[in-house]
């Protein structure tokens, strides 16, 4: 018996074999994990390295954040293989000139990294649990303790040095890692609409808003959650974060889109019919209007009045969602959009997203959402919160 | 004329490399230097020299003609739009032979076709795979070409046969992330099926629509100009059911074969060949809106 394939429907002329979805969301899910890891190890950085002493609430939570949706990011691509089981294949035979061939490394390597980076931060915090608890999670923690209970300042100092040095070399790994899954569309010459030289800093500038975002959606929720005071301050400072990013990010694109309809080349022509009709609403309107124009402005307002205390974070906390929901929409319209404009340049194809299967939108759903309940858990284990902060200071300065 | 005197040419040569390879056998029983002897002898079919160093299909396994040797070959595939009557038998042949997917969105080949009507700019185009031919064929299964225009009035038609161009810088072969697939050294792009992963990255990167996602298999697959069949000195079965000859296949190596003539008698064109994949299908009889 034949398998069931999904067919889309499309209008114009396109090629038979197009006429099945290859990419489904969850290879829109899969960038748009990666972009919230190479965000929140960001903040991370600009505290661990640059010295914004005003993220500091926020660091540990970066780190964290990162940690969980980076190991969450195969899961897309996993659930999307014909074969998972030969995913390996790609890392002990690479093929060299292939971009996707990197990804097993690049992977690994950040994964071990942000592991490595977050081992070095919570040290004391591991070293006082396993000293302190006598049950099983102090078994845990003395486990994680590698055997190493100095926390003289000597040992201190050292912590701090690799803990920086980490944080430096994170910096090009996670947006070389996010820059990359760029390149992997913009190298292809086949769509048009992936074609682009800038694709690699939209996917990266992207990236970084949206991780930002996310962390601002964090902290604010993990206050109310654990009834604090939000620190102002800092969430002020990832709003300048964000202001700064996004207009690179949205010039970025705007560039992009005039380069691709101002040279005019074949199949132009059903781009700028796939723009103004199907695509109308998810790109102009939802990933730009609403997603990023109207954080923008908001920002800007708000930076401009010196808006403070409730109203800040009230209005930075509904930008920061706005924001991530239009760097989902970006990589949906990636994704999804430059598989419905036809190879052909003269038809277009409708993806239909089912609700439910392996590759439906309960399992991209779940897989976006995964890791926070990580998060979640991981923050009983080891909590990022500077108010605590018995925990560590050996990222200060 | 000119294909008998190929074909009875790549007989020749298989039974002189059965030679070969009896006289080898014999040598190698003889234990007269058996080791160089057998080391000689099977690099004469490189391919089956390889797969039994490595064992891997990509070498070995998809190789089961133990006496061709595919350095001594360079294929290539020739369409004469010209003469193309769109009947399809093409794409139900190759369908058959090489058990693609018995639907009507997964093909190794296919027929486009394209039609002016009176006062139009631009063609209209369709392939097998449009739902109104598949009403008029009654089936997935069967392939045909509805007369959807015959109450219109036609300025220009045409049928274009399409398959894999099996490029000299194939983009699928350089996206793959394991080298699944790959370009053989008789210039035909293969995958190994034991090797791909079904990531789909090639089928993205096919700028022809050449490849579909088998998945049954989870494997990509496409056009192999019937391998398991050239290298046996037969045609592909697309070219062998063509009942006008609108397509063209053979070895440029050899100055008569069809395909070299084909290439010297006409001005040939590839298609998208500003995409610098150097296709390998040379078409006759295209028009602009062809790509």
């Amino acid at each position: 018996m034949d398998p069931i394939i999904a067919v889309a429907p499309y209008t114009g002329w396109v090629y038979p074999n197009e006429t099945v979805f290859e990419w489904s969301v969850l290879i829109a899910v899969y960038p748009y994990l990666t972009g919230l890891v190479a965000g929140a190890f960001t903040v991370s950085s600009l505290y661990q390295v640059f010295g914004f002493e005003r993220l500091k609430p926020v660091a540990h939570l970066a780190l964290l954040t990162s940690l969980c949706f980076m190991i969450f990011v195969p899961t897309p691509l996993l659930l999307h293989l014909g074969h998972p089981e030969r995913a390996f294949n790609s890392t002990i035979t690479p093929h060299l000139t292939s971009a996707m061939a990197a990804f097993g490394f690049f992977a690994s390597f950040y994964v071990a990294l942000l592991i490595l980076e977050g081992w070095f931060a919570y040290r004391p915090f591991i070293v006082a649990q396993a000293q302190k608890r006598t049950d099983l999670l102090g078994r845990f923690y003395r486990l994680l303790t590698l055997g190493s209970y100095d926390l003289s300042e000597h040992s201190m100092r050292y912590d701090r040095k690799w803990i920086f040095a980490l944080a430096v070399i994170g910096i090009p790994a996670a947006h070389g890692l996010h820059g990359y899954v760029g390149f992997m569309y913009g190298s292809l010459k086949s769509r048009e609409w992936w074609a682009s030289d800038l694709m690699p800093v939209i996917f990266l500038f992207s990236a970084i808003i949206s991780g930002v975002a996310l962390l601002v959606v964090l902290y604010v929720a993990s206050c109310k959650l654990r009834k604090i005071p939000v620190d102002a301050a800092c969430v002020k400072g990832l709003a300048y974060t964000i202001w700064a990013f996004i207009m690179v990010a949205i010039v970025l694109e705007a560039l992009a889109f005039a380069n691709l309809v101002y040279k005019g080349r074949e199949g132009v022509d059903m781009i700028m019919q796939y723009v103004t009709g199907p695509l109308l609403v998810p790109y102009f309107v939802l990933q730009f209007g609403i997603g990023a124009i109207t954080p923008f402005l908001l920002l800007s307002y708000m930076i401009w009045r010196g808006t403070a205390g409730k109203a800040l974070v009230v209005g930075v906390t509904i930008c920061a969602v706005l924001v991530l929901f239009s760097v989902f929409m970006m990589r949906w319209n990636v994704v999804i959009g430059g598989q419905e404009i036809s190879k052909t340049g003269k038809g277009l194809l409708s993806y239909q997203m089912p609700l439910f299967g392996k590759e439906g939108a309960l399992v991209a759903i779940t897989l976006t959402l995964a890791p926070l309940a990580l998060l979640y858990a991981l923050t009983r284990l080891f909590p990022p919160w500077a108010d605590k902060a018995k925990l560590t200071d050996a990222g200060s300065h | 004329m000119k294909e008998e005197s190929k074909l009875s040419l790549e007989a020749r040569r298989a039974f002189l490399g059965k030679l070969g390879l009896a006289a080898t056998c014999t040598g190698a029983a003889l234990g007269v230097g058996a080791l160089g002897t057998i080391q000689t002898a099977t690099a004469k079919s490189e391919p089956a020299a390889s797969g039994a160093r490595s064992g891997t299909a990509a070498e070995g396994g998809s190789f089961p003609t133990p006496d061709y040797d595919w350095t001594q070959h360079q294929w290539a595939f020739g369409v004469d739009a010209t003469k193309c009557i769109g009947c399809l038998r093409c794409v139900e042949a190759c369908k058959l032979e090489n058990n693609v997917p018995r639907n009507a969105h997964q093909f190794r080949t296919w027929v486009e076709r394209y039609v002016y009507l009176d006062g139009e700019q631009s063609a209209r185009i369709d392939s097998q795979q449009d739902p109104v031919n598949i009403e008029a064929s009654g089936s997935e299964k069967e392939f045909r070409f509805a007369n959807r225009y015959k109450d219109a009035k036609v300025d220009k038609a045409f049928f274009v046969p399409k398959l894999c161009n099996h490029c000299t810088h194939p983009a699928c072969v350089q996206v793959c992330p394991t080298g699944a697939t790959y370009r053989t050294k008789d210039g035909v792009v293969l995958i190994d099926h034991e090797y791909c992963i079904g990531c789909r990255y090639c089928v993205q990167a096919c700028p022809y629509g050449a490849r579909y996602f088998d998945e049954e298999r989870g494997v990509s697959d496409k056009c192999t100009w019937c391998y398991h069949r050239i290298t046996k000195g037969l045609q592909p079965a697309c070219v062998e059911v063509c009942p006008v000859g609108a397509r063209v296949f053979g070895d440029t190596r050899d100055k008569q074969s069809p395909i070299s003539l084909f290439i010297r008698n006409n001005r040939v064109q590839v298609l998208r060949p500003e995409s610098g994949n150097a296709p390998n299908v040379f078409y006759v009889g295209i028009d602009k809106e062809v790509n």
